[in-house]
């Protein structure tokens, strides 16, 4: 194990750090040979939300099945392949399990280096398999654990200047969805509803210090329960597009602000967004928007490659591996795994 | 016919290596390591001292449970990702029937036990050099386990570490019904997954896919949402 050199530039990448079982072909970190997702949505519905036990239950029944469909889709044999990738952390850490000891059973098996990627990096990573990325950049991750602004001086390097202090956008997302009595996940939902929507109740917007780049979401959300308690009181029905629509505004309206005054601030020459929320057709219209005007090229995965996926684990693995990252077969689950720079 | 043996469904790991039915190696262990740490290092590493490939290999024999959801989940992800990418069959031997594959040359009745928390076991009754099944592996509180032991009226030997959790217990209910294995009987073994395994028909490689733990209790959440339906339906 731990070759420099790659014979064809081919990376297995595997993803199971909460409810979608994934894996992946990556060319040079930058194509996309074969992208499988096995989603686990359906299961967990009528739970309203992801159960963590039954998220391991279904990777295991899933994993090998999903890889072999990879390794399928590409017309690849195990011994094309030159690194095996898997996510590290963080994430559900019965979840995160499932993919590390395949990944290492396979690996091992195969006579294959394994490497460990950081989830985030991946959400961050996602954006190369589109364009390349340039630096220093600036990355907006919003997703469903997660809302920070990322400053990259260069590939492997992460500083996180801003952060939720409380709930993630896509958790005030879902939560907000489950006031509304959408099922999960909330997310796409309220994004429709808003988009419907013509009239918007208003809500706050959460701007914190003046100079902070960190966000908070939870005051928004109470704002949302607040206001349909007083209307169920009051005995008047709400407009769910209304409030999806004053809701999703405020959202976007700090996130856009934000990541607009860290882009001057650093002078970056690129701005991406990434993970789950990223999907969302209201931010991505605002970002591209104020970035155009500001002239900064601005860019977002396919919503495909925002949500969970093992296409941008591998392509966030290719730089780590050509920095002579690795890891070895006592892996664990890293369920609270900070990003770290590995420059 | 060479097979490798892997068993992490409680806190004990092992691994070993059987070649046409003589022991090659066995490790065993009951540290507190956490099997996503111990495991894969204790498979590279035993193949390492016998100086075998994993290509070698011509078959896996497993632990499927029940027991610690994790660790069953961690033996069951190494073994089917080998067995799957190795194209090698992959045979689940029943973890409460591999302990008590222990106790050899003892023709009464066998009780293993895994601690399952809150007064509650994973346990299994199994008879004699054959390990017929008297009571199937399931999840039972101790109490319930000790009423239907008390109407076999038969002596019954207790196998496994978390014995001791429960003995007082088993003692004041069973009196001298109730043997105690000897310690070295405690740790589930590899090579007993191995033996049990082999008394098994090697399945399809194809099958490997659909292979999925023992856990022998449904997810709590998935409980009480079952509950809740029967609720409504009463409605
Ligand atoms: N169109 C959308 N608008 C708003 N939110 C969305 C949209 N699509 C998905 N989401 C939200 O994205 C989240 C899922 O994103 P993702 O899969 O990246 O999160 P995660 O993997 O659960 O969390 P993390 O990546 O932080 O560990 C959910 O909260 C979901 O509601
Ligand atoms: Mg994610």
């Amino acid at each position: 194990m731990g070759e420099f050199i790659m014979k064809n530039g081919m990376i297995l990448a595997i993803e199971s750090s909460c409810d979608e079982t994934a894996a992946a072909i990556i060319r040079n970190g930058k194509e996309i040979v074969s992208n499988v997702v096995a989603s686990q949505i359906e299961s967990h519905k009528r739970f309203g939300g992801v159960v963590p036990e039954i998220a391991s239950r279904h990777h295991v029944e899933q994993i090998t099945m999903v890889i072999e469909e990879a390794l399928a889709q590409a017309n690849l044999k195990p011994a094309d392949l030159d690194a095996v990738a898997v996510t590290e952390g963080p994430g559900l850490v019965g979840a995160l399990l499932i993919g590390i000891n395949a990944a290492k059973a396979f690996a091992f098996a195969n006579n294959l280096p394994i490497v460990g990627v950081h989830h985030i990096a991946g959400h961050i990573y996602a954006n190369a398999l589109v364009q390349p990325m340039e630096f220093p950049l600036l990355a907006l991750v919003v997703s469903g654990g997660h809302t920070e602004l990322v400053y990259m001086k260069e590939h492997g390097s992460f500083e996180v200047i801003g952060e939720t202090r409380d709930d993630a956008a896509g958790e005030a997302y879902d939560k907000v969805a489950r006031v509304l009595n959408l099922p999960y996940p909330g997310g796409p939902r309220i994004d429709q509803l808003a988009h419907e929507g013509e009239e918007a109740v208003p809500f706050p917007r959460v701007w914190l210090e003046e100079d902070s780049y960190d966000f908070s979401f939870s005051g928004l959300k109470s704002a949302v329960i607040n206001y349909k308690h007083n209307m169920d009181q009051r005995g008047e029905q709400i407009s769910p597009t209304a409030v999806a629509k004053g809701f999703q505004e405020s959202v976007v309206e700090v996130l856009t602000a934000k990541t607009l005054r860290a882009a001057r601030e650093y002078q970056v020459k690129q701005v991406i967004a990434a993970g789950g929320v990223a999907a969302n057709r209201g931010l991505r219209t605002s970002l591209e928007a104020v970035f155009n005007e500001e002239g900064i090229p601005f860019f977002v995965p396919p919503l495909k490659l925002c949500t969970d996926n093992a296409a941008m684990i591998g392509a966030a693995a290719m730089p780590m591996f050509e920095a002579g990252m690795r890891g070895n077969l006592m892996m664990n689950g890293r369920p609270g795994m900070e990003l770290k720079s590995w420059v | 016919m060479i097979w490798l043996g892997i068993e992490t469904a409680n806190t004990p790991l092992s691994v070993a290596v059987v070649k046409d039915g003589k022991v090659v190696a066995e490790m065993v262990q009951n540290i507190k390591l956490t099997h996503s740490a111990g495991a894969m290092p204790a498979i590279e590493e035993i193949l390492a001292r016998v100086g075998l490939k994993p290509n070698d290999l011509d078959a896996i024999a497993v632990s499927e449970g029940p027991g610690s959801y994790t660790g069953v989940r961690i033996g069951v992800t190494l073994a089917k990702t080998l067995a799957w990418t190795l194209q090698k069959p992959l045979v689940g031997v029943s973890s409460l029937q591999a302990l008590a594959a222990n106790v050899v040359l003892y023709n009464g009745m066998i009780c293993p036990v895994f601690d399952a928390r809150r007064g509650n076991v994973y346990t299994a009754v199994y008879q004699g050099m054959a390990l017929e099944a008297i009571v199937d592996d399931y999840h039972a509180h101790i109490d319930d386990l000790l009423e239907r032991l008390k109407a076999l009226e038969v002596p019954i030997l207790f196998v496994g570490t978390d014995v001791d959790i429960f003995w007082e217990n088993i003692v004041e209910v069973l009196g001298d019904q109730a043997v105690r294995a000897p310690f070295s009987f405690d740790l589930p073994r590899a090579t007993e997954v191995i033996r049990v395994a082999t008394k098994k028909e090697l399945p399809n490689v194809e099958a490997t896919h659909y292979f999925v733990p023992q856990y022998k209790r449904i997810a709590e959440a998935e409980a009480n949402w079952l509950k809740e339906q029967k609720e409504k339906q009463h409605e």
